[in-house]
């Protein structure tokens, strides 16, 4: 198995002609957390929709693979089916499509397209409230709308919590943390750690370092102006928080 | 010399001749109370003044009735239940509702497929016809009492021409346990069969009652259904009226529901219109009691060629009143949808709480929505909101749903189903809804067109 999950490689990609990521090169194996800061404008969220599918951007050049297939090529739904999570910044409200639906809808869809057997109601509440309990989610949380009237700390969990339930292969987290005060936090990053396994990945997208106070990351890269321009340990999350991006952007960083 | 010039007077004149040719014929042989003549009469006068209405009247600018007014005039005066049988109405939407059910075959009543009961002591369930006989006085001060007729052509013409509908009356204080069906089937196969059902429904003091009011038809025949129901709510009083227009493909359906809602009322009128060529819902309340409140709900699915036009009139005529009204329309092909929202505020109705909402998703480039909101506010402490949208499903939504697995096709039909079942979960009967929503299901799951990609 020793194929990455994800490659990254040259990647160029904008929206209406503007280029905003100008040559991303990554790699992620299994078993491995990466986090990607950056400041505002970076291309963070580019990336995280880039990988997810989103309509409306360009790749100009350069290619994702993901486990070995060319990701680009795939539907959203495909990339859903095979395995890739995309946790949203900004959850939609979706009235009316009922939390529980929804998820068995989107667990049974991926099941099939591995060849497993549908899960019946009842297999589904069960898998689904073991799951509940880990993001210390209320019980009637399945009988309301995906996300409707939901606080921004709800969306952010019920997130967390899709992802419990669909195990992906590769979870992308795109600013799960903005937005939630210090339990919701902990309680999402205790979520998500609870959910690595050997044979998964995580791709954390955070502005702020806090996040990885919790959700210990292995790989932390810098993306700035469409680049990653530094790579390293955990140690180097510490570092930007506190020495701010500017310590970056401006070009004082010395190679190490 | 008579010339080709003179088509436009002649056919100006022509739509009302038959009617009245035919009003006076009616008028001979129908055995009904003294006092109803000059009810009818003035329907009839009133019919004769006004004329269809056209394209240059404000309330009709979007729904031209031409088509009507050209079809033969052949009002059903002795239908029969032309092989209508139970197994027939099974097939109708609400056949597994409980509760007792009034079956009107081409505007008459159809007994052998009714049930009257069980009902509680006290409450009065028949058709019309047998109402006048048994209840001439109740009727006397209620029928026609609700029913404006002075700008309502189509209205003046169910006065003056109905033959028979249901009659409903719930005593103070008493509750009716299960929801009453009105079932109205057409079958004509000759252009321009026409009937007039008219309902009366009177809900005392502290009652309780559930409405269901249907109307199906052939699919091929341009016959055209011209209903009145007039809705009493007593003060106090909780009640339900859902109302489901599934008549066929070719069919004409004009219908009014006159509302007069009492103090400290809770009544729901809701109003599904998915068949018809054309069709009209005229929905009138007035809100003529402090402190109650009352919900319009409605959902209208059209394709085709199809029209479907709600023409609303919320009046509120005392203080502390709520009204909330909440339209929801799904059209494709080249269909068109009006919906028309008038709040009128008395100088009196202080505290008024009015709310007005009408959503369109149009799943084609052709299809097409007018929607015009109309407030009228003659009281200075008074809550008035309306929007109105016309759009696309949300793209935003649908790759949320994508990006969990779930197809496009999949994706877009949820959404369009959960735009539906905002409406459709307003309705408080659980067996009304839980049809509603099958039915709405099997609409989306059987339409091609839903599967396109835009």
């Amino acid at each position: 198995m020793n194929q990455p999950i994800l490659e990254i490689k040259d990647l160029h990609a904008g929206v209406e002609g503007k280029e905003i990521l100008k040559g991303v090169d990554l790699t992620i194996n299994a078993g491995e957390v990466h986090a990607v800061m950056g400041p505002n404008g970076s291309g963070k969220s580019t990336l995280a929709a880039v990988l997810a599918g989103r309509e409306g951007y360009e790749v100009t050049e350069g290619g994702v693979l993901y486990c070995g297939q060319n990701l680009l090529d795939m539907a959203p739904e495909e990339r859903a089916r095979a395995g890739v999570f995309l946790a949203f910044q900004y959850p939609v409200e979706i009235p009316g499509v009922n939390a529980t639906y929804f998820l068995k809808a989107a667990l049974n869809e991926i099941r099939k397209a591995n060849g497993e057997p549908e899960l019946d109601a009842i297999e589904f509440l069960a898998l689904v409230k073991e799951k509940m309990k880990i993001l210390h989610l209320p019980e009637d949380f399945l009988k309301r709308s995906v996300n409707d009237g939901f606080s921004g700390g709800e969306k952010k969990r019920n997130e967390i919590f899709q992802m419990a339930v669909l195990e992906p292969k590769l979870a992308i987290l795109d600013e799960t943390d903005s937005g939630l005060d210090i339990d919701a936090l902990k309680v999402v990053s205790e979520g998500v750690n609870k959910l690595k396994r050997p044979d998964n990945a995580q791709f954390v997208i955070t502005h702020y370092q806090r996040l990885l106070n919790y959700t210990i990351p292995d790989y932390v890269h810098v993306l700035c102006d469409g680049r990653i321009v530094r790579s390293g340990g955990k140690k180097l999350a510490l570092e930007l928080e506190e020495k701010g991006y500017d310590w970056i952007v401006n070009g004082e960083l010395q190679p190490a | 010399m008579p010339t080709t010039t003179s088509t436009d007077a002649a056919t100006e004149i022509r739509p009302i001749d038959p009617y009245l040719a035919k009003f006076e014929r009616f008028e001979r042989q129908a055995k009904h109370p003294a006092w109803l003549f000059p009810l009818r009469k003035a329907g009839m006068a009133r019919f004769a003044e006004l004329g269809f209405p056209t394209p240059k009247q404000e309330d009709w600018r979007f729904t031209n009735v031409a088509p009507i007014a050209r079809l033969p005039f052949r009002p059903a005066f002795d239908g029969d239940a032309q092989g209508v049988n139970s197994e027939a109405l099974s097939q109708f939407t609400f056949a597994r509702v409980p509760g007792p059910r009034l079956v009107f075959v081409n505007g008459q009543f159809a007994k052998e497929l009714s049930t009257l009961g069980p009902v509680p002591a006290g409450v009065k369930l028949a058709n019309l016809v047998a109402a006048l006989a048994s209840d001439p006085a109740l009727l006397e001060a209620h029928l026609g009492r609700y029913a404006r007729i002075e700008d309502a052509a189509f209205a003046a013409l169910n006065t003056a021409f109905f033959q028979d509908g249901a009659f409903i009356f719930v005593p103070d204080g008493v509750e009716v346990p299960e929801p009453v069906r009105l079932l109205f089937v057409s079958t004509g196969k000759e252009a321009g069969a026409t009937t007039h059902p008219r309902n009366l429904i009177i809900a005392g003091k502290q009652s309780r009652l559930i409405v269901i009011e249907s109307y199906f038809g052939p699919s091929d025949t341009a016959y055209f259904t011209n209903a009145v129901t007039e809705l009493v709510v007593g003060d106090d009083a909780l009640v339900e009226h859902v109302k489901f227009q599934g008549e066929g493909q070719e069919s004409f359906h004009i219908a009014t529901l006159h509302g007069q809602f009492g103090r400290r009322s809770r009544a729901q009128a809701h109003s599904f219109a998915l068949g018809a060529r054309l069709s009209r819902n005229n929905i009138y309340v007035k809100l003529a009691g402090e402190g109650l409140e009352c919900i319009l709900n409605g959902l209208y699915l059209t394709k085709g060629e199809q029209l479907a036009d709600h023409h609303m009139l919320v009046e509120h005529a005392q203080p502390h009143c709520a009204s909330h009204e909440y339209f929801n329309g799904i059209l494709e092909g080249k269909s068109k949808g009006v919906f028309h929202g008038r709040i009128l505020v008395q100088p009196i109705a202080q505290k008024t709480d009015a709310k007005q909402t009408n959503k369109n998703i149009l799943l084609s480039d052709e299809a097409t929505v007018d929607t015009k909101p109309q407030l009228e506010i003659y009281a200075d402490d008074v809550k008035c909101t309306h929007g109105a949208t016309v759009g696309q499903l949300n793209d935003e939504a649908i790759f949320y749903l994508r990006s969990r697995g779930i197809g496009l096709d999949t994706a877009r039909q949820m959404l369009i189903h959960a735009f539906a079942g905002e409406i459709i979960d307003r309705v408080k009967c659980e067996p009304a809804r839980e049809e509603l929503d099958k039915l709405v299901w099997d609409r989306l799951e059987t339409n091609p067109r839903l599967a396109e990609r835009k």
